[in-house]
């Protein structure tokens, strides 16, 4: 295959503050997401979708659900030989040095000497978007430069969760200033983590700031390879959601009931793979009616549902009525009960006859196993 | 040498299913697709899995490609094991020449080799063309405990329906004395369900006779067991109670596919405890939009419902349009109908396309002649043209070009 050989590296944990709701039993890249996949689905498919079959998924804690999901990586054909997925969970020497980023790549530093690969590809599972990295990959080769990292230009959050980052770019793409939160804009080039780097560099990045102790990720590492090295950005045009928060999360879910963004998602030439359970497909019952809604396999429909998102094995009994929800998987929704802008994890139980309602700035969630 | 295996399952799947006509005409029968995003050949292997046989071999002779593909090395199914796992067994050549299996006896017959290798206690004969959930470990049991050379599954049909199917009468203690193939005047209404469980000891000595004898046409239901009952061997009947259907005819194909959407059916597909496993091709979650009508059907993967579905069945990235009207159908994965086309009482094979406003089959009550209704059949990879119209019971194999 043309093009550099990459290896990939997921970073699992970093956000998991953003999203509490779903976050107190998982990482934040196993959040189950768009009725059947998780948010890892996203940037893991993309990897073996451009080519990349050596993949390290970095995980610190609350790991439980994320390696249930990926297993061997069989789904995302990475279970093989030559390259495929490992796990890099914290172990003995390491356990204490997973709490930034710096420390994270300077503990799996025998993982990232040891591969065949000479490029890094770094990304989180914060990004629901179908991209090739080979594509960045050929701009990160033809603007010569060191560091390549993807932007998009979005409205800037008023209540953000996390350190907003922002590029200030030339009109080659070179990033040439870096801010952080910056109070004046309403709009601007959003840094996105995913980005494309040469191990030794990586490596020496690293180092450097281990043995500085500087561990701050936007001051010490991006702002420090700005000033030193020659970084571009790599803006992302089309679809893309950016999940940082219950709200972001929520947004991004029901861009999926758009048959647009679908397009530009699920396309059968770069398919996002998941995990499946052999599910029956759905069933409908006399009386049911559904309007607008994306919906999985093995779920049993009496009811009503409207704008929704219905993951696998669902059961929403006569009567009820669903509108602007999110139901994870194996939940049972009584009969006759109302939900409006609620997120119910998964195997939740609601039982008949109650009447639960957000709104749309303030989905109300549900924690997984609750029975309401 | 291979680890000793108890049981060694071996799965007919090498017939035509002439008489499913058009859906067919490229693949085997085990490999056409049921219940929504199945394929009949699912059923008896996880059942093979749930039983924890874990040696299948899987005979293959008319049009396997769709099948070899779908099986591959099995893993779907579990059945993807070093020691043991699924394989397909097709006919091959010999010093003497090449011979075609010439019945199912001489199907086993040709795979003896295959069986020995695992040097196993009993060997399970299946075939491809039923839809049941059955635990083959009980079934075996009552071999052991009945001290059985034979074992043969038999269910209880309807004394009406009994000359329809292979009859075993029996002895209160279940032995069997005699078969009668579709008898005109039933004694009994155990049916053969074609499963049978032997002592391998056993059937390879009644195998190597068949195989003597030139006269014989190397059938277990005609030479094989009624060799074995002349001879006195002990055969026992095992009753089992639950859903089986033969999906052998366009009719109970669609019936069985309908039986699904029963909300009382003894078929239950979401018992977590004996699933049935697939290849689940990576689609989308399906969308069901505002101007979508959905009335007792089932829906997979990747379809866009737009129109309206009533009784129906909609596999795999099955797309239907606004105004669509589905009704008592069947939509095999990839097909699309488009805006305003009717289709009641029919099967769609993969990935042909309804022209807009076509009308395709039509319900019972629409004819005034009984005899000429019945479920239309429309061919995979067609393109049925923009107000074409099919009449039920209708099997087409080519495009239609449309009304106008």
């Amino acid at each position: 295959m043309a093009g550099k050989k990459m290896l990939g590296l997921l970073l699992t944990n970093f956000q998991d503050s953003y999203i509490p709701e779903l976050t107190t039993q998982r990482t934040f890249s196993s959040i189950p997401f768009g009725a059947k996949y998780r948010l890892i689905d996203f940037s893991l498919s993309n990897m073996v979708n451009s080519g990349v079959s050596k993949i390290g998924v970095v995980t610190k804690n609350n790991y439980l659900s994320l390696m249930d999901h990926i297993g061997s990586g069989k789904a995302w054909n990475l279970s093989r030989r030559r390259g495929g997925l490992t796990f890099l969970p914290p172990f003995e020497n390491t356990g204490d040095k997973y709490n930034t980023f710096v420390q994270t790549i300077d503990a799996i530093r025998d993982f990232i000497e040891h591969s065949y690969e000479d490029y890094i590809l770094v990304s989180s599972s914060m990004s629901v978007v179908n991209m090739d990295y080979q594509q960045m990959m050929s701009a990160h080769l033809k603007s010569n430069a060191d560091i390549t990292i993807c932007y998009r230009t979005r409205p800037l959050s008023k209540n953000p969760t996390s350190e907003q980052i922002v590029f200030s770019l030339d009109k080659n793409s070179r990033v040439s200033e870096v801010l952080i939160n910056p109070r004046n804009l309403d709009s601007a080039d959003c840094m996105m983590n995913i980005g494309i780097v040469k191990k030794e560099l990586l490596l020496d990045v690293v180092s450097d700031c281990v043995s500085r102790g500087k561990f701050d990720y936007a001051r010490d590492v991006i702002q420090g390879i700005v000033k030193r090295y020659n970084v571009y950005g790599y803006e992302i045009k089309g679809y893309c959601s950016e999940i940082d928060s219950i709200q972001s999360y929520f947004k991004a879910n029901m861009d999926l009931l758009d048959p647009d963004v679908r397009e530009e998602l699920f396309n059968m030439r770069n398919p996002i793979y998941t995990k499946v359970r052999d599910d029956m497909p759905t069933k409908y019952g006399l009386k049911s009616s559904v309007k607008n809604s994306l919906v999985s396999p093995g779920c049993v429909i009496e009811g009503e549902v409207e704008n929704s998102i219905i993951f696998k094995g669902v059961h929403i009994a006569k009567g009820a009525k669903i509108s602007n929800c999110i139901i994870m998987q194996d939940g049972v929704i009584g009969e006759d009960t109302t939900l409006n802008y609620v997120v119910c994890d998964k195997d939740v139980v609601v039982s008949p006859k109650r009447m639960l309602c957000g709104i749309d700035s303030y989905p109300v969630c549900i924690s997984k196993k609750s029975i309401v | 040498m291979l680890p000793k295996q108890e049981v060694v399952a071996m799965l007919l799947a090498g017939g035509q299913g002439s008489r499913l006509g058009v859906l067919t005409r490229k693949m085997a029968k085990p490999a056409v697709p049921f219940g929504g995003k199945y394929r009949i050949i699912d059923f008896p292997l996880s059942n093979c899995t749930n039983s924890g046989i874990e040696a299948v071999g899987v005979l293959t002779q008319y049009q396997p490609l769709v099948l070899n593909d779908y099986l591959g090395n099995g893993q779907p199914w579990d059945l993807d094991n070093d020691n043991a796992g699924v394989h397909i067994l097709s006919p091959y050549e010999q010093k003497d020449g090449a011979n075609w299996y010439s019945g199912t006896a001489n199907a086993i017959y040709q795979n003896i080799n295959f069986i020995e290798r695992y040097d196993p206690e009993y060997v399970l004969i299946l075939s491809g063309d039923h839809i049941y959930k059955m635990d083959y470990a009980a079934m075996i049991s009552y071999h052991e405990e009945h001290n059985a050379d034979c074992t043969i599954a038999v269910i209880d049909v309807p004394l009406h329906q009994a000359s329809r199917f292979g009859i075993m009468n029996t002895n209160p203690d279940g032995t069997i004395y005699e078969f009668e193939e579709k008898p005109a005047h039933p004694k009994s209404t155990n049916a053969s369900m074609g499963i049978y469980v032997f002592s391998w000891d056993k059937l390879k000595k009644y195998l190597m006779l068949d195989a003597a004898d030139p006269n014989s046409s190397n059938d277990f239901g005609k030479n094989v067991l009624p060799a074995m009952l002349a001879n006195g061997e002990r055969m026992i009947a095992y009753p089992f109670e639950g859903y089986w259907k033969d999906v052998g005819t366009i009719e109970s194909l669609w019936e069985a596919n309908m039986d699904l959407l029963d909300p009382k059916t003894k078929l239950d597909l979401s018992d977590k405890k004996h699933k049935i496993y697939s290849r689940n091709p990576m689609y989308p979650p399906h969308f069901v939009s505002d101007s979508a009508e959905i009335q007792n059907s089932m829906v997979a993967d990747g379809c866009n419902v737009y129109g309206s579905l009533e009784f129906s069945m909609l596999f795999q990235g099955v797309t239907v349009k606004k105004g669509a009207v589905i009704t008592d159908s069947i939509l095999m994965p990839g097909v699309v109908v488009e805006e305003g086309a009717r289709v009641s009482y029919t099967i769609v094979a993969e990935n042909t396309v309804i022209g807009k406003n076509a009308v395709i089959g039509c319900r019972p009550e629409d004819v005034n002649n009984k005899e000429d209704w019945g479920i239309a059949v429309i061919g995979e990879n067609l393109t049925i043209g923009e107000g074409a119209k099919v009449p039920p019971k209708a099997m087409i194999d080519e495009d239609i070009k449309g009304a106008n």
